[in-house]
């Protein structure tokens, strides 16, 4: 509160103030809200049964079956490589450390098509390992491993990106301190590293976890779209709206879009917990410390 | 003997940290080692403590080693070393309350020798005493004065009973006061403790005032090692008068067995000796003498630049004839006596000097 105060109002004119503000306003209404809202009003417009059959249909499960596997998979497995890749490049020093840094990266610089593509000339019929793995019988593209590998590719660097900077600003003291303590690795790991991290961690797993249900590009690909079987959420929607089903389309596209927007709450939540982690100063509310005068 | 480094050399790429320590530390002492940053002295304290390992031995040379009470360390991990070790930026479990990142030590032993609650809330609540933060115990790190805090992190590492007490800067981050303050607590409390502490400092007032003795570092080796007035007093390189306070460089030559001090050079004893010119000579501020008339042999022409009365001393800048800096310090009843203004020429006289000859014409 009083740190509104410390700022002076601002020495703009009124109107200037006025224009941008409703400027800012107005293109959010108009770009964002707006067309939300009409995913909301065009899923609902043929009443509640359409609204609830087009859910439960059974394409409509499988996809959404397919997006649960998916997430399910690619989720956990990131976390697992995020935190090890954060820990990595920030408790160690190593030859490629910062190739490895910018190798994180890299699902964010390629375009989705091309990394979906990328899967189809190494696990295809035609790729390297593609006729190898279909002599043991294991099918990867146009099936359920590849929409995994596909969502892995693509959501990978969300939970190393958000803890690298901040376990590179904490450095590895407190570590160091747990273990002159006599602690060992799994206790300083839990105890120690975990409680400092915990926050960017749920931060990174949600923002995995929506970019993961939402994932078309990289899908599509190597999924070859087999309703029933291989189409996520979003494949799904696209092959509705494509056939002029857009009740059905819509629908779904309210269970992603309500899915961002509680993404979007527990992202600010959490945005504020880390926030107040790293900036609090709670002095005010300690009374000035005595002790030291104590001393002679 | 606590603790007795061995022919430790440490190298990190091509800088090397550390070259050939030898080091022994009695037990119940409190050692200070003191030197520039990138003298070493903190690797060789991570090296005691076991967060970093010595280099392996080059050919023929022997290994380094480090010995804890007469027994060999290189296998043991920094817990099981049992040494307390404080860093300069705490380094307090921020998310822990003061009791439990005090009780951290204890909590974490295995359930064989795992004191009991109660006795670990006896234990912190006397360790709480001990640094003055009786009534602190619910509060987070971040809620206490940079002060408090290095006193929780003091606190907790004595928790563990360490058998060597380790700091690294530990009073770097504070401002000066509260450093003094904390300096002599420390002081106090090891002179009750009788635990054997090996203090890192950049800081030589620091290290002259709370140290049993002093390890004076620099460019990877130990320069010098003594009580307090022994390496102010005794210096044994240019380095170590140079690093413990100011001091004036002059050149001198022999004059018939004794040393005449010319006035016409004064460089900073950190610039490359010029041998050509005789060796070079040492004198403290509070070492030389201010004279309104030439006073005999070895003493030299001066004018007076500025007058420093702000402290214990006064300090007085003069210039040489050939224009070289000179500081003397003087009591300010001498100050008084001599009724000095900036301008006047004056008479300075040594009455005490170091000359070091270079190691080469030994």
């Amino acid at each position: 509160m009083s740190q509104n105060k410390l700022k002076p109002d601002s020495v703009d004119p009124w109107w200037v103030r006025w224009t941008l503000i409703t400027l800012a306003v107005g293109f959010m209404l108009l770009m964002l809200a707006l067309p939300l809202s009409v995913i909301f009003v065009e899923a609902f417009r043929k009443g509640w049964t359409v609204y609830a059959t087009a859910l439960t249909d059974r394409y409509a499960r499988n996809a959404i079956w397919m997006t649960l596997i998916a997430a399910g998979i690619s989720v956990p497995l990131n976390f697992v490589f995020g935190l090890a890749a954060a820990w990595a490049t920030t408790k160690y020093e190593f030859r490629g450390k910062s190739l490895l840094i910018s190798l994180i990266d890299l699902p964010f610089a390629i375009s989705p098509i091309v990394a979906g593509l990328m899967y189809i000339l190494v696990f295809g019929l035609q790729g390297w390992l593609g006729a190898t793995l279909a002599s043991w019988g294991i099918q990867v593209i146009f099936a359920i491993p590849g929409v995994v590998l596909a969502t892995i590719f693509v959501t990978f660097p969300f939970v190393a990106r958000e803890l690298i900077p901040l376990m590179q600003e904490q450095g590895s003291e407190e570590e160091w301190a747990a273990i002159s303590l006599g602690a060992n690795g799994w206790q300083t790991f839990w105890r120690v590293t975990v409680p400092n991290i915990k926050w960017a961690i749920l931060y990174g797993v949600l923002l995995c976890n929506a970019r993961a249900m939402g994932e078309f590009g990289a899908v599509s690909v190597v999924s070859s779209n087999i309703r029933g079987r291989t189409n996520t959420i979003p494949l799904q929607i696209d092959a509705l709206y494509n056939e002029y089903n857009t009740a059905a389309a819509f629908a779904l596209a309210s269970l992603l879009a309500v899915l961002g927007i509680v993404t979007l709450i527990a992202k600010t939540i959490l945005e504020q917990k880390l926030e107040r982690r790293q900036h609090a100063s709670p002095l005010s509310e300690i009374p000035p410390p005595t002790s030291l005068e104590k001393m002679p | 003997m606590s603790v007795e480094v061995r022919n430790v050399s440490k190298t990190y790429g091509q800088f090397v940290a550390l070259r050939d320590i030898d080091l022994k530390i009695e037990t119940g002492e409190l050692v200070a080692l003191l030197g520039p940053s990138g003298s070493g002295k903190t690797t060789l304290l991570r090296i005691i403590a076991g967060m970093d390992i010595p280099d392996p031995p080059a050919d023929g040379s022997e290994k380094g080693k480090i010995f804890f009470f007469g027994q060999d360390v290189a296998d043991m991990s920094v817990g099981q070393r049992r040494v307390g070790f404080v860093f300069q930026h705490y380094a307090l479990f921020k998310h822990m309350t003061v009791f439990d990142n005090v009780a951290f030590g204890l909590r974490v032993r295995p359930r064989s020798n795992r004191p009991s609650p109660s006795e670990i809330s006896d234990r912190v609540q006397k360790l709480l005493q001990l640094i003055q933060l009786e009534g602190f115990g619910k509060r987070f790190p971040m809620q206490l004065s940079g002060g408090q805090r290095q006193r929780v992190a003091l606190a907790r590492a004595l928790a563990i009973e360490p058998r060597v007490l380790l700091l690294d800067e530990p009073f770097g981050a504070l401002d000066a006061k509260v450093r003094q303050s904390l300096r002599e607590w420390l002081r106090r409390l090891h002179d009750e403790m009788h635990t054997t502490t090996v203090l890192v400092t950049h800081d030589q007032e620091e290290a002259l005032e709370v140290a049993d003795r002093v390890v004076v570092m620099n460019q990877a080796k130990i320069e010098q090692v003594g009580a307090p007035e022994e390496v102010f007093h005794e210096p044994a390189s240019e380095f170590v008068i140079d690093f413990l306070g100011n001091v004036n460089v002059f050149r001198g030559r022999m004059v018939g067995g004794t040393l005449r001090v010319d006035g016409n050079t004064g460089h900073s004893a950190s610039t490359p000796s010029d041998t050509s010119q005789g060796p070079k000579v040492f004198v403290r501020p509070h070492e030389l003498q201010i004279h309104r008339q030439p006073m005999g042999a070895g003493g030299f022409r001066a004018s007076v630049e500025r007058i420093n009365r702000a402290g214990v001393n006064a300090k007085v800048l003069l210039k040489t004839e050939s224009m070289d800096p000179v500081r003397v310090d003087l009591t300010l009843d001498r100050l008084e006596e001599l009724q000095l203004q900036p301008g006047e020429t004056v008479y300075v006289h040594p009455t005490q000097s170091r000359v070091f000859t270079p190691d080469y014409e030994i």
